[in-house]
């Protein structure tokens, strides 16, 4: 059984803090399909559309019938444990740091044998009786897809496996900054983190002075502290950097403006500046105070920092013209986003994007359910640092709108001008 | 239709260019040494050999071609066979047709790799598209967790203990003690072999070879020509090469061999129990038991039991990679395919000085190269007899 993590003594401030070697990171451009596939927390195989072989590892054609229609479809990952191993030794400097590490070689149901990290909880397969394993696809510290062999059967402390928990950004003695703890979401995410385990939440506050309610629920608990973070001034950013940036192992940004009008129904451009200051600008700031601080500690220790989130929209994918604007704002957040997801890739810090779609708040009023309840979104970004996954489309608007985009984005594009 | 006889064909003039651990030298360098100690030892002239395979992983981007304007020669046939364990098999096998038909008279199979201090981590991850992307990825860093996975496959399924292996590498040990060429120069006990540090569990330090620099080296041609020449040669009696065989079985516990072994002794015209050597490729233990199975020496599952009956050594009732293999000698890349043949070449041409096999008159050298994913692809075996 795994042993719970404890939390991790104060370091020693002589010592310089261990920097990251990534692992392996290089995949051929038809395996980077997994990867694809579990960025969405989905474990998905090459399935030929001809006669239906399932294959690992990826190839450019049916090993069997040699069609070229291989599909990546979502598999159930139960199979056998055919034999460990456990290294002691690596030529590769990320394993080098995390020896003794365990690998499994596991016979899938449907066929293919996988090689697999295996987590500390599956047993060893020593005598005939077979050994049942639950394969996974996981993101690495390098953001690549691999394959990780679980027990069957949830366990008790799981997500502590050692090796489970250099794949995975999970809250659980973590320190973590909350950009906006004014709306709901926030408000919620506060929660959600502090009942995975969060060690600190620090919670951004820009107008002090405004007492908006719930605040009061989450300054109750214990974890939380209030911080002053206004992400349209600099030197707010900056101030705030100087004092925890050197602590803080999740950044989540959740701040944004959201006004619900398209390009003719108001006048000059003041509305979307606060949008574009917001949304935009303001993940540039934070990310250029918080996001080298971030980097410079991802390999320290079991509460190295891990993850950054950015809460998106799905309108970033395409323009929701009643909501034109704060569509365009959302659209350039998510370039940017994908700018700072290969920035800190060296590092291994997880740039994890939420797409929601109308979110149950005030500014999404007037648009009919389904809407994602600030709770539901919290949930799901939680659940995304737990379980590795690097896109996030919660609610079913959003899964439909993305299922849509993938389907063909210009028929997309007419349908909402045509009104959704 | 039946395949065509081998006979004929002479395989003389086995060169080793000394190992070294790590070489600031290339493979050109190493080839260029092979060929030259082949020119010197032969007596023929460089131009009159026709024919040449190269087997290198080190060589990049060049192949065979431009060793060809690197060393001035000029063949008028020409392979390039980077099959790793599997090399020197498969040189063998394609040389002797090219001087049964006539497209060469003289072919020289060389196999060289180098061994800079970084090479080897490099080569691994860079070694197949599958390892790129299924296996290097998982730490491994090379085939140690392959082999680990399948030597406990095997103990599991057979009932094999660490010593069973233990005493394939210490019989070895003591081969490479009376090889002066051997890295390896001082004696390997079985309670050493055991109390080795942990590699990739079951795996431990002396069930892995040391990669080095180096090159192996042995000449083609008829018969004919041999005896004109005055070489001392052996005759290519059977052959055998396979690749990718019992791909669906989810681990590997047996080997091409088993397909295609009948074939092998038929063409050679005799048993396995007229063998009077066997030089099997080991990169890890477990592969020389799977040899003794799947070559037929004993049954399936049998091979725990076989090397606790047997004596291993180029004395013992069984004689074993002779030269220490490459458990004791060292793996120069590509050049540990070839191993076992320049070394039965020794054997059989009374070459083989203190480690030789008494009254040696056939010897069986097998060939296992190129784990690209989860196991070695190719597998081969030749029959060599001595010259009457």
């Amino acid at each position: 059984m795994t042993m719970p993590l404890m939390k991790s003594r104060r370091k020693n401030p002589v010592l310089r803090t261990r920097q990251m070697n990534l692992p392996p990171w290089a995949r051929g451009r038809t395996a980077l399909g997994m990867t694809a596939a579990a960025a969405e927390g989905r474990f998905e195989l090459q399935v030929c559309k001809r006669c239906q072989a399932v294959q690992y590892p990826p190839r450019d054609a049916c090993h069997r019938c040699l069609s070229p229609e291989l599909k990546w479809t979502p598999q159930s990952g139960a199979g056998e444990l055919l034999a460990e191993t456990v290294l002691h030794h690596s030529n590769d400097p990320f394993y080098r740091e995390r020896l003794p590490w365990r690998l499994g070689l596991v016979q899938l149901d449907v066929g293919p044998t996988v090689i697999v990290h295996l987590h500390g909880d599956v047993a060893s397969p020593l005598t005939p009786k077979p050994v049942r394993v639950h394969v996974g696809a996981r993101l690495d510290r390098a953001g690549a897809a691999v394959l990780i062999g679980f027990p069957p059967e949830e366990t008790a402390n799981m997500a502590d496996d050692k090796m489970l928990r250099e794949m995975t950004s999970d809250p659980k003695f973590r320190k973590i900054l909350v950009t906006d703890g004014k709306t709901e979401v926030g408000q919620a995410l506060v929660k959600a983190l502090v009942k995975a385990g969060a060690e600190i939440v620090w919670v951004g506050h820009a107008e002090p002075w405004k007492k908006l309610p719930g605040l009061d629920d989450i300054t109750v608990l214990p974890q939380v502290t209030l911080v002053p973070l206004d992400l349209t001034n600099g030197r707010s950013v900056a101030e705030l950097a100087g004092e925890i940036g050197g602590k803080v192992d999740i950044v989540v940004n959740n701040a944004e403006v959201h006004r619900a009008f398209g390009i003719a129904a108001r006048r000059g451009t003041d509305v979307a500046k606060a949008e574009m200051d917001i949304n935009y600008f303001g993940l540039l700031r934070l990310a250029q105070e918080f996001g080298p601080a971030l980097k410079g500690r991802s390999a320290d220790g079991s509460t190295h920092a891990a993850a950054w989130v950015n809460l998106l929209s799905v309108y970033a994918l395409s323009n929701f013209p009643p909501h034109g604007t704060f569509s365009a704002s959302k659209a350039a957040a998510h370039s940017l986003a994908q700018c700072l997801r290969a920035e800190m890739r060296p590092a291994g810090i997880r740039v994890i994007n939420v797409f929601p779609g109308p979110i149950e708040d005030e500014w999404n009023q007037n648009l009919p359910p389904p809407k994602v309840a600030p709770a539901a979104l919290a949930g799901a970004i939680v659940k995304a640092l737990k379980e590795g996954i690097e896109d996030v489309y919660p609610g079913d608007v959003a899964q439909e709108w993305l299922e849509r985009w993938r389907d063909n984005p210009k028929v997309l594009e007419r349908e909402l001008a045509a009104g959704g | 239709m039946p395949r065509a006889s081998y006979a004929g064909v002479a395989v003389a003039v086995p060169v080793t260019v000394p190992y070294r651990r790590y070489s600031t030298h290339g493979a050109h360098w190493f080839i260029g040494q092979a060929l030259e100690a082949l020119v010197e030892r032969s007596g023929i002239a460089k131009e009159r050999i026709d024919g040449l395979t190269v087997s290198s992983f080190s060589l990049g981007p060049d192949t065979a071609v431009g060793v060809t304007q690197h060393l001035g020669v000029s063949p008028r046939w020409l392979d390039h066979i980077p099959t790793g364990g599997a090399s020197g098999v498969m040189a063998l096998r394609r040389a002797a047709r090219a001087v049964q038909a006539g497209d060469a008279d003289i072919v020289a199979c060389i196999a060289a790799d180098a061994n800079h201090v970084e090479s080897f981590r490099q080569m691994l991850g860079g070694f197949s598209h599958f390892a790129r992307d299924a296996s290097y990825p998982y730490g491994s860093g090379g085939p140690n967790s392959i082999f680990a996975f399948i030597t406990a496959a095997y103990m599991r399924a057979h009932g094999a203990t660490r010593e069973d292996f233990g005493r394939i590498a210490v019989a070895q040990r003591a081969n490479a003690l009376r090889n002066p060429n051997a890295l390896f120069k001082v004696p390997l006990t079985l309670e050493q072999y055991l109390d080795a540090r942990p590699i990739s569990d079951p795996i431990h330090l002396f069930d892995c070879v040391m990669p080095c620099a180096g090159a192996e080296a042995f000449l083609v041609m008829r018969e004919e020509r041999a005896s004109e020449l005055g070489l001392a040669h052996v005759l290519l009696r059977g052959a055998i090469e396979r690749h990718n065989a019992f791909a669906d079985d989810p681990v590997l516990l047996r080997g091409g061999w088993l397909v295609d072994r009948d074939d092998l002794y038929a063409q050679a015209g005799v048993r396995p129990e007229a063998v009077d050597f066997v030089q099997t490729y080991d990169d890890y233990p477990v592969v020389v038991m799977l040899q003794f199975e799947d070559l037929g020496f004993c049954g399936k599952g049998e091979g725990p039991a076989f090397v606790r009956s047997r004596t291993l050594t180029h004395d013992g009732d069984f004689p074993n990679n002779t030269s220490g293999g490459q458990l004791s000698a060292g793996q120069a890349g590509c050049a540990g395919g070839f191993l076992g043949m320049t070394e039965a070449i020794r054997q059989l041409t009374g070459e083989a000085g203190e480690r030789a096999v008494k009254d040696a008159e056939i010897g069986l050298v097998a060939g296992f190269g190129m784990v690209t994913y989860d196991r070695c692809l190719c597998t081969g075996a030749v029959i060599l007899g001595k010259a009457s």
